[in-house]
């Protein structure tokens, strides 16, 4: 029986080569310090070693055959497509977007921005009713703006909405 | 009898009507999310960091360990109605419970379950109570190089030992290591890893990398599955038991909580293994084994109380020696952070207050969730019934509260969506994430310590193979990295089930 590389495992194995790598590269960037007896590096340097010996064990694991078995697995694209859509739409508007002075996105603050990414991922798990679901997350959003930001004392910020309340 | 004594006091402190408030909070809120399906207590708790500038450190931890506790319990609910376990460790009453939930016998596994974890947590607390004292005594005599020898032996266990793969769970450690060591070196003043973002000077929140792991992660993983969803079962019968379910249940309370514990207490945490050991151990006494497979009763009431004594057992280590061996323990580790309390065998002394009105506060807790979960069962069960596209629609905007709420940086926002993309490729691939959380927590205070050593050994590398304690902790690391691949050699290891994220 030939044992054929698994291509996923296989990219895992490099991905962790690669993080290896950036962490070795950041490293190197820390000045060495004339206090300590132990650089600040020290630990770092061992890090870059391990996820090194690491991400090389799993690329042979992944040359090998890899470790995952069930090859049967469809994913639901859609799902992750919505999902994927929610999270940008909250992270654009939340704060808006701007270049330089253009703005691009004005701020819609985390009402408005949550309830998007609400109804997206709603929809992401298979909820047909758009509208309704844009209704719930509006009105979640809100009672959890009052509870977090007012009651509770974090920081959500102003934006459309939330200026009324 | 001193600690009765400190018991006593600790009992003045949780017996407040503010504090007696939060406890109910936390147990409530820890049932709640023990319930639905995709929150855990080490999420939870991480999104509530924030309210510790708000609150005394006594009320917010007594909140954190409600939640903990509670989310045991409910948890089990989840396993038995649903067959989805709410976290990895009532596999095993999913098993059984589930299998007893068809045949019409909801209400006594709910029963068994929810007893059952009373008196685990009853017992756990009450080992807590005497453990604390001795451990802490012990711990007294440690140096830092024993303290960094002993961080190792808990990197090896949390990461190595448990879990499907040593290979898979040390790259998430050394992740979470990384992840920890981002920002200003407190010891030197260098800036490390931050490349060149000023946001990242002040390190990365634990809060962002528990969200992003257990809420976005985990949310994207399930969008990826095909949308199938669990039929929740009826209780159609009394949630009395019978006299025969009694006797059928009460040696196992016992044999679980005394499995659980010492496993829980040990440096290795994890409540895995009890419950699997006391799943087996019960099969084997069981005077009707054939109805192992089909809804044995014992099958439920042993791995229950094997996993939250277990659970209590890791209040052990993170109280006495400031060591998390949970995802949830760490978070409750920063939280000690966030309020300038050094965790370690110095908090007994200097905040007696602080953890004996804690440990008072899980017996009130325990006695608040065994009337939650038994007559009030019904409420947690309508719970169960929130379709999937609000639940996890909810889940998100309360990650966004987690991330982009406490600081209004829209940097911490992409890094929680980066960390959860890492995690849903993390889920995808079968690597554990509890190590993340462990390893970002537990790496900068194994670096101080070692610092510490070699500057106490003027440099000498020896100081971690001279000292006996260390070079003991040392070996036992050695031997559990080595051990199980020579075992291995001899025989095939059985698979394991998946390990759900998000748990104790």
């Amino acid at each position: 029986m030939t044992i054929r590389p698994a291509l996923p495992e296989l990219f895992v194995g490099l991905g962790v080569l690669a993080l290896a790598a950036l962490v070795g590269w950041a490293t190197a960037a820390i000045p060495q310090s004339t206090y300590a007896r132990i650089s600040p590096a020290a630990f770092p340097w061992a890090i870059t070693a391990g996820l090194a010996a690491l991400g090389a064990l799993l690329t042979i694991e992944g040359l090998r055959g890899g470790w995952e078995h069930d090859e049967g697995t469809v994913l639901d694209l859609p799902g992750i497509l919505w999902l994927g859509t929610g999270l940008a739409a909250n992270l654009l508007l939340i704060d808006g977007l701007s270049i330089g002075e253009t703005v691009i996105l004005p701020r819609m603050g985390f009402i408005i921005a949550s309830t998007i990414l609400f109804a997206c991922t709603a929809r992401a798990f298979g909820s047909r009713r758009f509208l309704r679901d844009l209704a719930f997350g509006l009105v979640l959003t809100i009672v959890a703006y009052i509870g977090f930001d007012r009651v509770l004392g974090y920081q959500i910020g102003s934006g459309i909405i939330e200026r009324f309340l | 009898m001193e600690t009765l004594g400190h018991l006593a006091q600790g009992f003045a402190v949780a017996l407040t009507p503010i504090n007696l408030m939060w406890a109910l909070i936390g147990v409530a809120v820890g049932t709640a999310i023990g319930v639905l399906p995709g929150l855990g207590p080490a999420l939870t708790i991480a999104l509530l960091l924030p309210i510790t500038t708000k609150v005394d450190p006594t009320a917010a931890f007594i909140l954190f360990a409600g939640i903990y506790y509670g989310a045991m319990y409910g948890g089990s609910t989840t396993s038995i109605l649903l067959n989805t376990p709410g976290e990895s460790a009532t596999i095993v009453t999913a098993l059984e419970g589930n299998r007893m939930a068809k045949r019409g016998r909801a209400g006594a596994a709910l029963a068994t379950a929810a007893i059952g974890s009373f008196v685990a947590g009853t017992i756990g607390t009450i080992g807590i109570t005497f453990l604390a004292g001795p451990v802490v005594d012990f711990a007294l005599k440690f140096g830092p190089a024993d303290y960094f020898s002993l961080m190792v032996l808990c990197f090896v266990t949390v990461s190595a030992v448990l879990g499907n793969s040593a290979v898979r769970g040390l790259t998430a450690l050394f992740i979470g290591m990384f992840l920890g060591m981002i920002g200003v070196d407190n010891q030197s003043g260098q800036i490390r890893f931050a490349f060149g973002i000023t946001e990242l000077y002040d390190g990365i929140n634990v809060i962002i990398v528990a969200v992003g792991l257990f809420a976005i992660g985990e949310t994207l993983w399930l969008a990826a599955q095909p949308k199938v969803r669990d039929e929740v079962l009826d209780i159609k019968d009394s949630i009395w038991m019978s006299r025969e379910d009694w006797a059928r249940s009460w040696k196992p309370w016992i044999r679980g909580s005394l499995i659980g514990f010492p496993i829980g207490a040990m440096p290795a945490g994890g409540a895995e293994i009890p419950t699997f050991f006391s799943y087996s151990l019960e099969k084997k006494l069981s005077p009707k084994p054939e109805e192992f497979g089909h809804g044995a009763i014992e099958g439920v009431a042993g791995p229950e109380a094997a996993n939250n004594a277990s659970a209590a057992g890791v209040l052990v280590p993170m109280l006495a020696l400031g060591l998390p061996t949970s995802a949830t323990a760490a978070i409750m580790l920063s939280a000690f952070q966030s309020y300038g309390i050094n965790p370690g065998p110095q908090l007994l002394e200097s905040n007696p207050q602080l953890v004996w009105g804690l440990i008072a506060s899980l017996y009130v807790g325990n006695v608040m969730l065994l009337v939650l979960n038994l007559p009030l069962v019904g409420l947690w069960v309508k719970m169960l019934k929130i379709p999937a596209p609000l639940l996890y629609g909810g889940i998100l905007i309360f990650a966004t509260i987690g991330s982009y709420g406490i600081s209004r940086s829209v940097i911490d926002l992409i890094l929680l969506y980066l960390i959860g993309i890492m995690g849903f490729f993390m889920r995808k691939f079968d690597f554990p994430t509890a190590p993340v959380i462990i390893g970002m927590i537990l790496g900068p205070m194994a670096e101080t310590n070692f610092r510490q050593a070699m500057t106490i050994s003027n440099g000498d590398w020896s100081t971690f193979l001279t000292r006996p304690l260390s070079a003991s902790l040392l070996a036992l690391t050695l031997i559990l990295l080595l051990g199980p691949k020579l075992h291995m050699f001899f025989r095939n290891r059985n698979p394991k089930p998946d390990h759900v994220p998000g748990d104790a």
